[in-house]
């Protein structure tokens, strides 16, 4: 357990020490959301019906941009592989290294998100569920993410390919969350949306951590 | 003593298993004919023409079997996957390699021949309908593979990894479908849907099923052909392969 906190602990640490990073992908999101009106244009009902799924695709892409770097400088100096020989098992590292990449790249967006539906006119209790969606969603996307990076690992075009091997994946993720809004707007309620992203959310916290500690021991080979 | 069983685990050599594709693809190659043959001319010249499709619905004789190999031969990629990472077998990961290509044409055909049928039936190429849209992540995973085994340059490293991702894909693929289908469901009601077969003719269900086989057969040939390609670029070096007739010639 120490060691789960003392790795959250120094990744968030180093996350700080280098906030460019973070921030490039906070206002990447934000203004991803913002071309899209300007775009489709200023009509507040369309505006109020894409909202959930433009501040969604929005979330995906922007958890996207930050993944790789989630292996990548600790393979380069050789600190995870210091971290695959170290006695505490890997799979708690590499949860560990996922809820620091949580909490640095999903939930400023979750803090972010109601403020940017208010750009699209969407009443409170959307609001709420759209937040409450992603605050369940978001940790979906590091997870499995965390897969991705560890796979393409010092890979040759790793960027893309990543999206490649992940966005396919986050699909049932992007359902479901704007799902929730809409249904709760058609008056069908959120909650089955919910469970379902909090039965995906506890599926991929039991297996993606194995998968992506795998993906590692063969990237490490 | 001879045993009684064949030994399996002699197969999984590359140098033993090259020969036995060799001499099995023709036979793979004229199955795979003679059911394509048989199952066309009952497609065309047997199945009645169908009540409200017109003769426009002939193209499901193509397009639902190539739906089924698309799904089929993911399963079996990671199965061999699968099997590769348990056994740390060489053929697994060559199988899985081989078996990827020939999933994505059949995912592709499908969705190809679909859109086909989808112009004159639904009055439109494509729909979001559950089913098309799950077939198009299915060729996006396909890719995925594909892409992921050719960026990495040692062969081992990218059996290991594609088979990480294969068995992710396909923990995926019936979350990936259900997701899909509700959604479809929420947004579209009750739409167009391919469920809702009429019943079949027989002669219609003997079509298909020729076709399924002669897919099989088709499959399984071109996989074989591909695997013993593959042995070949990367056992270039080995003493069996140097020795091969169709090497030294």
């Amino acid at each position: 357990m120490s060691a789960l906190v003392a790795i959250i602990r120094r990744d968030l640490l180093l996350a700080m020490r280098r906030k460019a990073d973070v921030l490039t992908a906070l206002f990447f999101f934000v203004i991803v959301t913002s071309l899209f009106p300007l775009g489709i244009g200023p009509e507040p009902t369309l505006l109020r019906k894409i909202a959930p799924g433009v501040l969604w695709v929005g979330a995906l892409l922007a958890t996207m941009l930050g993944l790789q770097r989630m292996f990548a400088a600790d393979h380069a100096d050789g600190t995870l592989e210091q971290m695959a020989l170290s006695p505490q098992p890997l799979v708690l590292l590499v949860a560990g290294k996922n809820i620091a990449h949580w909490m640095v790249a999903g939930l400023p967006l979750v803090i972010l998100a109601p403020l940017l539906g208010l750009q699209f006119d969407l009443d409170a209790e959307s609001l709420g569920v759209l937040t409450l969606g992603l605050l369940i969603g978001t940790p979906v996307l590091s997870l499995i993410g965390s897969v991705g990076a560890a796979l393409t690992l010092g890979v040759r075009g790793g960027g893309a390919l990543l999206s490649l091997l992940v966005l396919p994946l986050y699909v049932p993720t992007l359902i479901f969350g704007a799902g929730a809004v809409h249904a709760h707007a058609s008056g069908q309620g959120a909650g089955g949306h919910l469970s379902l992203l909090g039965a995906l959310l506890a599926l991929s916290l039991f297996f993606a951590p194995w998968a992506t500690t795998a993906a590692l021991r063969i990237a490490l080979e | 003593m001879k045993s009684r069983f064949i030994n399996w685990f002699a197969l999984a050599n590359p140098s033993s298993f090259y020969p036995v594709a060799g001499r099995l693809i023709p036979w793979f190659w004229l199955l795979a004919v003679v059911f394509g043959v048989a199952g066309l001319w009952i497609s065309f010249f047997v199945a009645p023409t169908d009540a409200t499709q017109g003769e426009g619905y002939r193209i499901i004789f193509v397009h639902v079997p190539a739906s089924w190999m698309s799904m089929v031969i993911y399963i079996v990629m990671a199965c061999w996957a699968g099997l590769g990472l348990a056994l740390n077998a060489r053929l697994s990961g060559m199988m899985a390699q081989a078996l990827a290509p020939t999933g994505a044409l059949m995912a592709f055909l499908s969705l190809w021949t679909g859109a086909l049928w989808g112009k004159p039936m639904w009055g439109a190429w494509w729909v979001w309908d559950a089913r098309l849209t799950s077939e198009l992540i299915l060729l996006f995973l396909y890719l995925g593979f594909i892409a992921l085994q050719a960026a990495i340059d040692d062969p081992r490293r990218a059996d290991k990894a594609g088979a990480v991702l294969a068995l992710v894909g396909v923990v995926n693929v019936p979350i990936i479908y259900f997701s899909v289908k509700w959604w479809n469901t929420l947004h579209q009601g009750a739409s167009v849907s391919v469920t809702r077969a009429p019943s079949m003719a027989h002669t219609m269900l003997w079509g298909m099923l020729l076709m399924a086989l002669a897919f099989w057969m088709y499959a399984i040939a071109v996989a074989l052909m591909r695997v013993r390609a593959i042995m070949l670029e990367r056992e270039a070096q080995s003493a069996w392969a140097r020795e091969l007739r169709e090497v030294v010639a």
